[in-house]
C-alpha cells in the first residue's frame, strides 16, 4: 500500500475537478439563460404578439403574430394525432398485449424510435407528403412532429400503466367487467394524470423543434387557419431571421427565442414537479 | 354480452393497430429512405459515394465523406468534452454536495436538455463563437499550434468563430445533461455496503469510486456515453447554426465544415436531381448509425436481475 499522503492529494484534487464541472454544468445553464433572457428583454413589446412580419427595412413595424399562430397550430395538430394513437398503442403493450414478445419488440423499437434525429424524420415525410402534392404544406409539418412524438406517448403510456396495481383490474374483473370497461374505468383513470404529464413533456419537446418543419410546413407570412399550404412557424422564423444581416430582425430573434424558451422550459417544469408530487404522494 | 365482447375485441384491434403503426412506420422510413436515395448510390456507386470527396454543383458531383467526417469529428470532439466533465458533474452530485442542494442542481442541469436546439444554435452563434474566436484561438494558435506536423490543424484561418470546434463545443453542452443525469443514477444504484466496504479497508473516497462505483456502473456509464453519442450525431439546428457548411478539405479544427446536419439543413429546400437523392442517401446514412448506436445503447443499459 502506497502512502497515505500522496493517496489523499490525489483524492483532493479529483473532488475539486469534480467541484468544478458541477459549478460549470450550473455556469453553463446560468449563462444561456442569462443571455436569453438579457437580449430577449431588450427586444421583446407588445408588437411582438400583435403585428405580422414586416420588412426588415420597417424597423419596428414587424411582428411575429403569425409565427406564434402558426406554431400553436402545428403543435396542437400535431398532438391530436399524436397523442391518441400513441395511448392506444401504449395500451396494447402494457394490456392486451403484454405477455406477447411483439410488445416486447414495439416497445424496444420506440425507445429507439425517440431518438430518431428530427431532421431525418422531416426528410422521410417530405418524400411521402411534400413532393407528391408539390407544395410545403401545414399537414406534413403536423405529421413530422406527430412521428416525433409517437414513440415518446407510448413508452410513457405503457410506464404508467404498467404501474396501476393488478389487483384494481380483478377487483373489476370480478364484477363480470369486460376488458375494454375494466381499461377505460379503471386503467386509464388511474395512469391519467401520469399519461398527462407525460403528454406535457412530449409537447414541450416539439414546440421548439425547428428541423422538421424546414422540410415540411416551410414558414410564411400570412396565417391561415388551414394546412393546405405552407404555416408560419417561429422556430423557422427565428433561424431565418438570426441568421439574416439585418440588426432589427436578430432582435426580434432575440425576443422569439426568449418566449420559446419561457414555455418550453415553464412545461418542463410543471412536468416535472408534477411528477415528483406524484411519486411522493 | 356479446356486445361487450364484439367491443372489446374491436377495442383491442384499435389498440393492436396504433401499436404496430410505429412499426409501420419505421419501415416505411426507411423504404422511402433508400427508394429516394437510389439515384445517387446507382450513379456514383455506394463506396465511391461513402468515400467521395467532392460535392460540387456545377459538375453535379457528390460524394459523403466529409458531411460524415465533419459529423464524426463533432461528435468525438463533443464527446472528449462533455464526458469528464459530465462524469465529474455526477460524482459531485453523488458524493461531495449537501443533500438539500443535490435534487436542485440536478434537476437545474437536466433542465439544459430541456431548452430547444435552435436556442443552443443563436446562442452558440452569437455568444460562444465570438467568445471562443477572441480567447480560446489564440491561445490554441499558440499552444498546440506551434507543434511540427499537425500544428496547422490548431491555427485558424477564418474570422468569425464559426468553424467545427464552435460547432463541437455546442454539441458537448448539449449532450452535457444526458450523460450526467444517466450516470449520477447508475452511481445511486451502488449498494452502499459496497463502498463502507471499501472505505472500511482505509480506501479514500476517490480510490472507491475508481475501484468500486466505476467498475460497477461502467456499462450504464457507456450506454449514457452512447445515447449522448445518438443525440450529438442527428443534431441539426445548433449545428446548422456555428458550422459554417463548408465544402472543403479540413485544415483545421477552427475551420468552417459541414456535418451529414447541416447540409441538409442548408440545401434540401433548395435541391433537386442527384443533389437531393445525395441528400436522402446521407438522411439513410444517418438514421442507420442513429439505429446502431441506439441499439447498443439499449443493449447496455438493459434491466439485469
Amino acid at each position: 500500500m502506497r502512502h497515505l499522503k500522496p493517496r489523499k492529494a490525489v483524492n483532493a484534487l479529483i473532488m475539486t475537478l469534480a467541484t468544478l464541472c458541477a459549478a460549470l454544468g450550473l455556469f453553463l445553464l446560468f449563462i444561456i439563460l442569462f443571455d436569453v433572457l438579457r437580449n430577449g428583454l431588450k427586444a421583446i413589446d407588445w408588437n411582438l404578439f400583435l403585428r405580422d412580419p414586416a420588412p426588415p427595412t420597417m424597423a419596428g413595424a414587424g411582428g411575429l403574430k403569425s409565427a406564434f399562430l402558426g406554431q400553436g397550430l402545428l403543435t396542437l395538430t400535431a398532438a391530436l394525432i399524436g397523442v391518441p394513437i400513441g395511448v392506444l398503442g401504449g395500451t396494447y403493450l402494457a394490456e392486451y398485449g403484454r405477455h406477447k414478445k411483439i410488445s416486447r419488440a414495439i416497445s424496444i423499437l420506440s425507445d429507439i424510435a425517440v431518438s430518431i434525429p428530427s431532421i431525418v424524420i422531416g426528410a422521410f415525410v417530405y418524400a411521402i407528403l411534400v413532393n407528391p402534392f408539390g407544395s410545403y404544406n401545414g399537414w406534413a409539418g403536423a405529421v413530422a412532429l406527430a412521428v416525433i412524438i409517437l414513440p415518446i406517448i407510448i413508452r410513457t403510456t405503457e410506464d404508467m400503466i404498467n404501474m396501476v396495481p393488478w389487483a384494481l383490474r380483478e377487483a373489476a374483473f370480478a364484477m363480470g367487467a369486460p376488458y375494454h370497461r375494466v381499461i377505460w374505468g379503471i386503467v386509464y383513470r388511474s395512469a391519467a394524470g401520469g399519461i398527462f404529464t407525460g403528454v406535457l413533456l412530449a409537447i414541450a419537446r416539439i414546440a421548439g423543434e425547428t428541423a422538421p418543419l424546414l422540410f415540411t410546413s416551410f414558414n410564411s407570412n400570412f396565417f391561415r387557419l388551414n394546412l393546405s399550404g405552407p404555416v408560419p412557424s417561429l422556430t423557422v422564423s427565428i433561424y431565418q431571421y438570426a441568421a439574416s444581416p439585418y440588426e432589427n430582425w436578430v432582435s426580434m430573434a432575440w425576443a422569439a427565442a426568449f418566449v420559446v424558451t419561457c414555455f418550453v422550459l415553464f412545461l418542463n417544469i410543471v412536468g416535472r414537479l408534477a411528477i415528483k408530487l406524484r411519486v411522493k404522494g | 354480452m356479446n356486445r361487450a365482447k364484439t367491443t372489446n375485441l374491436l377495442f383491442q384491434l384499435t389498440t393492436f393497430g396504433a401499436a404496430i403503426l410505429i412499426v409501420i412506420l419505421i419501415v416505411g422510413m426507411l423504404l422511402t429512405l433508400l427508394h429516394e436515395s437510389w439515384p445517387a448510390v446507382r450513379r456514383f456507386g455506394f463506396f465511391d459515394f461513402l468515400l467521395g470527396r467532392r460535392w460540387n454543383y456545377a459538375d453535379n458531383l457528390y460524394g459523403a465523406f466529409r458531411p460524415l467526417a465533419g459529423t464524426v469529428i463533432s461528435t468525438a470532439l463533443a464527446l472528449a468534452a462533455a464526458v469528464p466533465v459530465a462524469l465529474g458533474t455526477a460524482l459531485f452530485l453523488t458524493e461531495l454536495c449537501p443533500h438539500r442542494l443535490r435534487g436542485i442542481i440536478g434537476a437545474a442541469i437536466e433542465l439544459l436538455a430541456a431548452i430547444p436546439s435552435i436556442i443552443y444554435g443563436m446562442w452558440g452563434l452569437f455568444a460562444l463563437a465570438p467568445f471562443l474566436e477572441n480567447h480560446f484561438q489564440p491561445l490554441a494558435a499558440a499552444g498546440p499550434g506551434r507543434l511540427p506536423l499537425i500544428g496547422s490543424f490548431f491555427q485558424s484561418q477564418y474570422a468569425g468563430g464559426v468553424n467545427l470546434f464552435t460547432a463541437s463545443m455546442v454539441l458537448a453542452i448539449m449532450i452535457l445533461p444526458f450523460i450526467t443525469s444517466i450516470t449520477r443514477e447508475a452511481f445511486k444504484q451502488v449498494p452502499p455496503i459496497l463502498k463502507e466496504s471499501s472505505y472500511g479497508v482505509g480506501a479514500t473516497r476517490w480510490e472507491t469510486i475508481w475501484q468500486v462505483v466505476l467498475p460497477c456502473t461502467k456499462s450504464t456509464v457507456a450506454g449514457g456515453v452512447i445515447i449522448a453519442m445518438g443525440r450529438a450525431l442527428g443534431e441539426t439546428m445548433a449545428v446548422a447554426y456555428v458550422i459554417g457548411n463548408r465544402h472543403g478539405a479540413l485544415d483545421s479544427i477552427f475551420s468552417p465544415y459541414s456535418t451529414i446536419t447541416s447540409v441538409m439543413a442548408n440545401e434540401f429546400n433548395e435541391a433537386a436531381g442527384l443533389q437531393m437523392s445525395s441528400l436522402f442517401t446521407l438522411a439513410l446514412m444517418l438514421l442507420a448509425a442513429n439505429f446502431l448506436v441506439l441499439s447498443l445503447a439499449k443493449y447496455l443499459l438493459r434491466p439485469r436481475i
